[in-house]
């Protein structure tokens, strides 16, 4: 919103690409000269994320006996899955793994759904007060921390019998709409209204025309939202750690946090659990990797 | 909806064609069940906790039971009260350092994965990794690296300020906090960034080689002006972000050593915890307006960017 004077980030990306500065004082031969000193300056920087990686896995790996010692950098020797035997036992995880994925499902689906309802409802209802009254209504939940809605929350979710899962799924949805309305009506915003009339010329009513032609051009965009989702659901500790009553019901990073002591030293244990919570998110990352840095890009610059 | 909305409508004639024939008219119900369960359920899950939050801050209730008015007895107590300060003064100089660190390492990233390098992607997808895992067991991972691994390597190499695990001191335990949320958020500023290094077109740079521009004055005269507009939003999504910390502090300190690295969202926790539950709103409270007052800052100054 309040970046959109600023260039379409691809607009200029190839050209900028092919003339971007070559070797360091070497003059300027585009696209041939390979700059190596920043090649293994970047390498090394790769390492800090890397080595924290290799720690995990390779923890993950230790036989107890091995684990123990607490020597971070040495190589599984023997290879053992030790570790993740117990850590499966100890934390459920077939019970917990389940449980997040349902919140995250969740979340996803149900911010895509109504974050799209109620965007398309107000773009086209733009001249009406209570459609454009409510786009900012609910834009202003941006400005609301959960910190400060947390207490109230609690107290209300554990009235409602929301003190579950379910609830989670409620308000994760709902802290991440505002987000989602603001791109979502920008978009809409660019699609033209012909589109739509020829549909409705064929006599399509306006829930079919959200299905056969809306909904499938915001698919760029929904998947932009869907990974803000995803991300925020799979991975956030404080609100199910404060909303979830139940610990049987947690999901898995609360499942760390609620485990942490009884790991102690066992450590070939602790880190297999956090490599079977973390896997998931990485493995998916690197296979959508390119929707995934479009997306956080275009969300990013747009919010 | 009133009819008044009707006739501005009619007035300002803001759709063409087909759809014309709802001017006038009423609004097609269907776009009330769009709109209205989505308002209904944000109204219930976010407008009512902050309503009633902001109302029982003015009050002496413990969360449950009877309670009564006290007017602004929780908002006196808390400006005297030394935990409250010291986890405001914590979590503002937290998020100083950590959005300091951040948007440099994250612009120098950027500068250096958009020049003319090797293993261009693989580099980038490793950069972005630290974004898509939880805080909280990226926490517990650099809690074990800090623990045992820093001050083994301290150890071994002799340097002796690394032998004790920065987690138990007090005075430098924030610094592991810095590290550890910069290294989760350096991908998303990392990415906004690169997003803004290739909006720069090639030709300003070809333009400042022709006038025997250095490298140096290139970067600081041509492209940080040119990114300004982005290093404000960074600056400020990030700070709003870290202003929340919460996830990573559990698992590196949980507060500690003391109430040392306390912020103030586990101070709201906390004192909810041991019954503080009015109190605790009161300082939610004036946490929100803190939020309002830097979300008015981020608004007003992204859009003077805008207008240059």
């Amino acid at each position: 919103m309040s970046t959109q004077a600023m260039p379409h980030p691809d607009a200029n990306a190839t050209r900028a690409l092919t003339t971007h500065r070559a070797g360091k004082r070497a003059p300027r031969i585009r696209m041939e000269r390979v700059n190596w000193t920043t090649t293994i300056i970047l390498i090394a920087c790769a390492l800090t994320v890397l080595v924290p990686l290799y720690v995990t896995v390779s923890m993950a790996f230790k036989s107890t006996n091995q684990a123990v010692d607490g020597k971070a950098f040495a190589w599984p020797q023997p290879f053992s899955i030790e570790g993740f035997i117990e850590a499966w036992r100890l934390t459920e995880f077939p019970v917990a793994a389940g449980i997040s994925l349902l919140v995250t499902a969740g979340t996803v689906t149900a911010t895509i759904l109504l974050a799209a309802f109620a965007s398309y409802a107000i773009v086209r209802n733009w001249d009406r007060r209570l459609f454009r009254w409510s786009f900012f209504y609910l834009l202003a939940a941006m400005f609301v921390p959960f910190p400060v809605v947390a207490l109230p929350q609690i107290q209300l979710t554990g009235r409602l019998h929301l003190d579950n899962p379910g609830g989670v799924i409620i308000l994760a949805t709902m802290f991440q709409l505002s987000f989602s309305v603001l791109l979502f009506t920008a978009f809409l915003r660019s699609i033209p209204l012909e589109l739509e009339e020829s549909a409705r010329i064929d006599g399509a009513s306006t829930w079919q025309t959200f299905w056969r032609i809306i909904f499938p051009l915001l698919a760029p965009m929904s998947a932009t939202v869907g990974i803000f989702a995803f991300l925020y659901a799979w991975n956030d500790f404080m609100m199910p750690s404060l909303i979830i009553s139940d610990p049987s019901l947690q999901t898995l990073p609360v499942r760390q946090n609620l485990f942490q002591n009884q790991f102690s030293n066992n450590y070939n244990v602790s880190f297999a659990s956090y490599l079977m919570a973390m896997a998931p998110a990485i493995v998916a990352y690197l296979f959508t990797q390119r929707w995934v840095i479009a997306g956080v890009t275009q969300g990013a610059v747009k919010g | 909806m009133s009819t008044t909305g009707t006739i501005v409508t009619q007035g300002k004639g803001a759709r063409h064609g087909v759809l014309d024939r709802r001017r006038g008219s009423r609004v097609e119900p269907i776009y009330y069940l769009f709109l209205i369960p989505t308002l209904v359920l944000f109204t219930l899950a976010i407008t009512v906790p902050a309503v009633t939050g902001i109302v029982f801050s003015f009050t002496d209730s413990i969360g449950i039971g009877t309670w009564s008015f006290n007017g602004l007895t929780n908002y006196i107590a808390m400006m005297s009260d030394p935990a409250i300060l010291q986890s405001y003064l914590f979590t503002f100089g937290f998020s100083i350092a950590t959005v300091i660190v951040v948007n440099v390492v994250a612009f120098l990233l950027a500068v250096g994965l958009t020049a003319q390098i090797r293993f261009r992607t693989a580099l980038r997808t490793i950069f972005v990794i630290p974004m898509v895992i939880s805080g909280i067991i990226i926490a517990y991972v650099f809690n074990f690296l800090f623990s045992n691994s820093v001050p083994a390597v301290g150890n071994a190499l002799g340097i002796g300020w690394l032998k004790d695990s920065l987690l138990a001191n007090p005075d430098l335990a924030w610094v592991a906090i810095v590290l550890v949320t910069a290294w989760q958020a350096i991908p998303g500023t990392l990415l906004i960034y690169i997003a803004g290094l290739l909006s720069v077109p090639g030709d300003v740079y070809e333009a400042a080689d022709i006038d025997g521009a250095s490298r140096a004055q290139q970067l600081f005269r041509i492209t940080l002006p040119l990114v300004a507009g982005y290093v404000v939003i960074n600056m400020i999504l990030g700070f709003k972000n870290f202003l929340n910390a919460y996830d990573i502090i559990v698992g590196l300190t949980n507060g500690g050593p003391g109430t040392a690295t306390r912020s103030v969202a586990m101070t709201i926790i906390a004192g909810f915890n041991g019954g503080d539950y009015s109190y605790q709103m009161a300082n939610a409270t004036i946490f929100f307006i803190v939020a309002i007052i830097i979300s008015l800052l981020q608004l007003s100054l992204t859009r003077g960017r805008n207008t240059i």
